[in-house]
Order: C-alpha cells, then structure tokens, then sequence
C-alpha cells in the first residue's frame, strides 16, 4: 500500500487489487505522518472495496482509526449498485456541533464565569447513562422521529430561526418510527435534552480573530462576542439503531454473496428492504439528535439568562448553525460532467456546501454553509464556511474536529500527577465534569491541534477559515 | 476467570481473552467487558435472569453475547455482576446473569461502553487453548 502525494494536502493511494477506487487523503505534512503509523490507511482500503463507491474513498484530515470506516471519512455511492452502511455513518448517529453567538463580551461575562458554568453544569443532564427532564411516551417519542427540531420548538424549546439555521432544518423527512426497534425506543425515551460521555461537552466561547469579515458578519459573529458550542448526538436511541442494523446485515451477507474485508462494513444494497429500512431508521435517529440539541441549547439560554440577570433581549442569543457529522444523505453531486443523486456517507465529516447551494438557507446563500469545527477543549475551535471546491472533489464535505491522537489509556498516564483542571485554569479555561476520567481521557493533548486540521482543509480549498472560537469554560460528561 | 488485557486502539478499547475452553472464553469476556465500566467486586447480584442468546457463527455468538448484556446496562440500567453459562450448542448460548440496579448514589462509572464492535473481531481456538479479540466503542 503506497501512499503518493499529489500536492501539499492531497495524498492518493492507487486502485489495486480489490479497490474499486483509489483511495484520496486531505492532510499536511504535519499531520499525515501521526495517521501512518495505525490501521488508519488500511480501513480507508477495505472502504474503497465496497460495491457501488464512487469516485474515491477519501480521507479528511483529522482522520483516525475507527472501526470499520475510519474516523474522517467521506464516501459516496452510486443509488442503483451501491450500498448503504451502518458502519459507515457510525453509532451516534449524527453526532453533530451547534453554534449560537450572543450579545455579550467577556468583559461582560468574566465576574459571572464561575456561576454561569456551574448553573449550566446544573441544569443540563452530563455523563454517562444521564436522564433528562422529558420522561416521553411512546407516542410522543415517535412524534420527535418523525418531525426533529420543529417537535422541539413547538413545545417551547427555542426559536422558529433554529430551525432555519440547522442543516436541512433539523429534519430528515424521510424518517419512519416503524424502522427503529423497541429496544431503541426504549433508551431513547429517557435521554431526551442530555449531553452524554465521552468526547460530547458545551462550551462557552469568545470570537478570538476574524479571518473572513465579510462572512463573519453574515454569521454574525465578530471579535470578542460570546460563543455558546454544542456537541452531541443522538445518545443511546443512535447507538441501538447502529447496533441493530449491523448486526441484521451481517447475518445476511453471506445471503447477498457480499465479501467484505471487515464485517463491521456490514452493508446492504442501497435499493433493497434492509437498506431502505435502515435509511428510514437512521433518519429517526437523525432527527433525535437535532431535538437532543435543540433542547440542550434551550436550556443554555435558560442558565445564561438566570446565572447573568439578563434580559433575552440583552443577551441576544442566536443560533449560527447546526451542523451534522456521522450521517448517510442522497445529494445531488456533478461526477464526470454529469449531475447524479448518490448517497453520501459522512463519518466524522462535515457537509461544506458552496455559496448558491440551493439547500442553503437564504441568509447564507451568499457565503456557503457555515462549518462548525470543534477543538479540544483548551485550544480552539473554528467556524468555516464551504466552497465550490468541496464540491467538486468530496462530495461537499469537509473535516469535523481536531481527530484523537492518544488513545484513553495513554492520555490516562500522560494525565498520572497532574493537575488538569489547574493547567486548564491556567489557560483561561474553567471545567465542570462527570466521569471519574473524563478530564484525564479528553485532555487537550490526547487531540491533534484543531489550527493544523483546519489550515489543510483551507490549504486544500474544500473549506475557507472564517473565524476562530477560543473556549473560556467547558461542561463535560 | 481467564486473563484478559486491554488492548489500546486510538478511540476506542479492546480486550483480548485467552482460556481454556470456549466457556471460560465467553464468560471472562462479559466479565472484562463489566469490569471495565464498574468495579464488579461493588456489586452483590441481587436478581438473576436467564438469556438466550444466537449467533450465526462464533465470533456473531460473541457479539450477540456480549451486546445482549451491555443492553443490560444501556438499556435497562442494571450492572451485571457475574454471568454463569449453563450451556453453548452450536452457536447458541444458554446463561445466567446476576446483576443490581444502577444508583448513581453508590455506583462509580469508570468508563461507558457504547457498543461492541465487529472490528478486529476474532474467537478462534488453537491448539491448546481459545483466543477472542473484542473491540468496544467507548
């Protein structure tokens, strides 16, 4: 397997053996040789084997090993011959980052830091098998499936303008509750409005620099406001869906006569009964996680507004965007000069539509989609905004965070004697979390650095920098 | 039990067993997999349930196996504490489980597992003993 750079940020490796495309890697220097030394390159192989891709399986820069697919990674399908993949989307089913941008300085908000992140630690349900507030019926759960966002804010959790800045308005119309099993059904109901483990966390934020001012001010975002950023998915409900599927497609594999060099990519063919099924079920849990978020950020704005004594007017809290990066979409995409709908596979990859994309919203049908690039949690995070250059080469998407570099065990003993929330102190960064290691597992280290992976996606032109979100307190599972 | 190690992967954990027989083998598995999130030695496995539990070959036994009762604990919020399998045939299982209700009061979570993967997956027996390697989404 030998990896060819083409340029700067673009790596190949060429079709052999059982590929049916080659495989392409976004990177830089710097980072690409972190990425070598694992199964990361052979899992993005075994990807371009799978029947029906197109083009090329490609890799973004943050990618890292998976299972199955690797983490960072993009691959498109053919609707006819090509297959659908749990595996491929991931199990937190469009695990995903929303950004709201405020009214409010840190001048303003510094006295009050401690209290607002304790209020929101408080209020918003962290850590591992967390409940919420929303105890749902069946019946009622099975409305969230069907209408995502729209469920959320009918009931009161937020505003008609979230909707319209979430990636397809916070709703995947093709959802049917009738795909998702009981077993999912059931760890979703409880888990509605919370933020789970692991690598999911709110954190509050100040615009650091400006890169684009032109598209900042459209996103409304310029130096020195306060950022609120989200990242969760659809909690448990996402991980049965992912479970249940794989776990059917595997078991008929060998009934598709379909040989795969790793049974996680256990798959069906786009157009047959599992693979509609799954779509139908992915779908639910899609609009899960938009509901999940939707809640969440309601309750943010609710702690902000108590912990400062500030009216929602002075506060001015609104939403950016809602971004989703583990999911599976037909999209219309120009392949050899001819435009074709394929299904788009995004794990731990972000949609990075062009200005004049008709599924833009309007107010950013000028600028291109607003990407949303969560760091670790004491550097930074960037928003992007998409390009016609994504479009062309990765089916409109981009990279999706900073990647992992240590595993947990290892960030755990480079974490032995220190004092985490101390060094995070003294960066200007105060934590709240749940999980006895949480701190020590998430540790700003244990991230490649987020600057690197967004300057090769811009080095690159699938995504142009428009500005960088410094974190001043972070609440984690 | 049989020994265990983790295994390091980037983002997720991974267990290999090594045992005697191919019921050693599947029970240190469930246990390795509690231990990981729970100190076992907390719990006193109040309830006992008994499962069945297919596959449409060993290492698919595993998964069902092992998947079956991590819904114990994301599912249904109860910590197993010890499994006993009366029987495998075939690719079927027939066992045991003993497990409590989840009190956060009283129970320190030391790490989530989300899943278990097929990844990597292996359950193989050699000549002198059986061998399974298990990838879990943490």
């Amino acid at each position: 397997m030998e990896l060819i750079q083409i340029d700067p940020y673009r790596w190949e490796i060429k079709k052999t053996g059982a590929m049916r495309v080659p495989a392409r890697i976004y990177s830089s220097e710097k980072l690409i040789e972190a990425v070598k030394k694992d199964e990361t390159f052979r899992q993005l192989v075994n990807v371009a084997q799978l029947p029906g891709i197109l083009t090329a399986a490609m890799a973004m820069p943050d990618i890292h090993w998976g299972y199955g697919f690797p983490i960072g990674g993009v691959a498109g399908f053919d609707c006819d011959d090509g297959v659908i993949s749990p595996g491929g989307v991931g199990y937190d089913i469009n695990c995903g980052v929303r950004l709201a941008v405020t009214n409010l300085t840190y001048e303003e908000i510094k006295p009050h830091l401690e209290n607002l992140t304790s209020a929101l630690y408080q209020k918003i349900p962290t850590g591992v098998g967390s409940t919420g507030q929303l105890k749902l019926s069946n019946a009622e759960l099975k409305k969230v499936l069907r209408q995502g966002s729209r469920w959320a804010v009918s009931k009161g959790y937020g505003e008609p303008e979230d909707i319209y800045h979430t990636e397809d308005q916070g709703c995947m119309t093709d959802a049917d509750p009738d795909a998702v099993s009981q077993k999912a059904m059931e760890r979703g109901r409880k888990q509605l409005g919370t933020l789970g483990s692991g690598n999911h966390f709110l954190e509050i934020g100040v615009v650091e620099k400006v890169h684009d001012p032109e598209t900042a001010d459209v996103f409304g975002l310029s130096k020195g406001l306060i950022t609120i950023l989200l990242h969760t998915g659809s909690r448990g409900f996402g991980h049965q869906t992912c479970d249940d599927f794989l776990s059917g497609m595997t078991r008929s594999l060998t009934i598709d006569s379909m040989e795969l060099p790793d049974r996680q990519l256990a798959c069906a063919k786009i157009q047959s009964s599992a693979g509609r099924q799954y779509y139908r079920a992915m779908a639910c849990a899609a609009n899960f996680a938009w509901t999940n978020r939707q809640i969440l950020l309601h309750n943010a704005r609710e702690s902000f507004q108590r912990a400062l004594g500030v009216s929602p007017r002075q506060m001015g809290i609104r939403q950016v965007y809602d971004i989703c990066h583990n999911i599976a979409k037909f999209e219309n995409h120009t392949i050899d000069n001819v435009s074709r709908r394929i299904c788009v596979h995004r794990k731990g990859a972000t949609r990075a539509f062009p200005p004049h994309h008709p599924d833009l919203c309007e107010d950013y049908r000028n600028t291109g989609q607003p990407i949303l690039i969560p760091g670790d949690m004491g550097r930074a995070s960037y928003v992007l905004a998409g390009t016609p250059q994504a479009m062309a080469e990765t089916f409109g998407s981009t990279c999706h965070g900073a990647g992992r570099m240590l595993s947990r065990k290892a960030a755990k003993k480079s974490a032995k004697g220190r004092s985490l929330e101390k060094e995070l102190a003294e960066k200007g960064v105060i934590a709240r979390w749940t999980g006895k290691f949480t701190l020590a597992e998430e540790m700003p280290e244990a991230y490649k650095d987020v600057t690197e992976v967004v300057k090769a996606v811009e080095g690159s032109g699938i995504s142009k920098i428009v500005a960088k979100l410094r974190p001043i307190a972070v609440i984690k599972g | 039990m049989a020994p265990y190690e983790l295994i390091d992967h980037t983002a997720d954990l991974g267990i290999a067993v090594t045992a005697e027989d191919i019921y050693e083998l599947f029970e240190t598995a469930a246990h390795a997999m509690f231990e990981q999130i729970i100190d076992t030695g907390m719990l006193s496995g109040e309830k006992k349930t008994a499962i069945t539990v297919t596959g449409i070959d060993q290492p698919d036994l595993m998964i069902s196996w092992l998947r079956e009762l991590l819904f114990f604990w994301n599912g249904r919020e109860r910590l197993v504490k010890r499994v006993h399998i009366e029987q495998i045939k075939d690719t079927q299982i027939t066992a045991n489980i003993w497990h409590d209700p989840f009190d956060p009061a009283r129970h320190e979570i030391l790490s989530d597992i989300k899943a278990v993967t097929y990844h990597g997956l292996s359950v193989e027996q050699t000549e002198h003993e059986w061998r399974a390697l298990i990838i879990f989404d943490v």
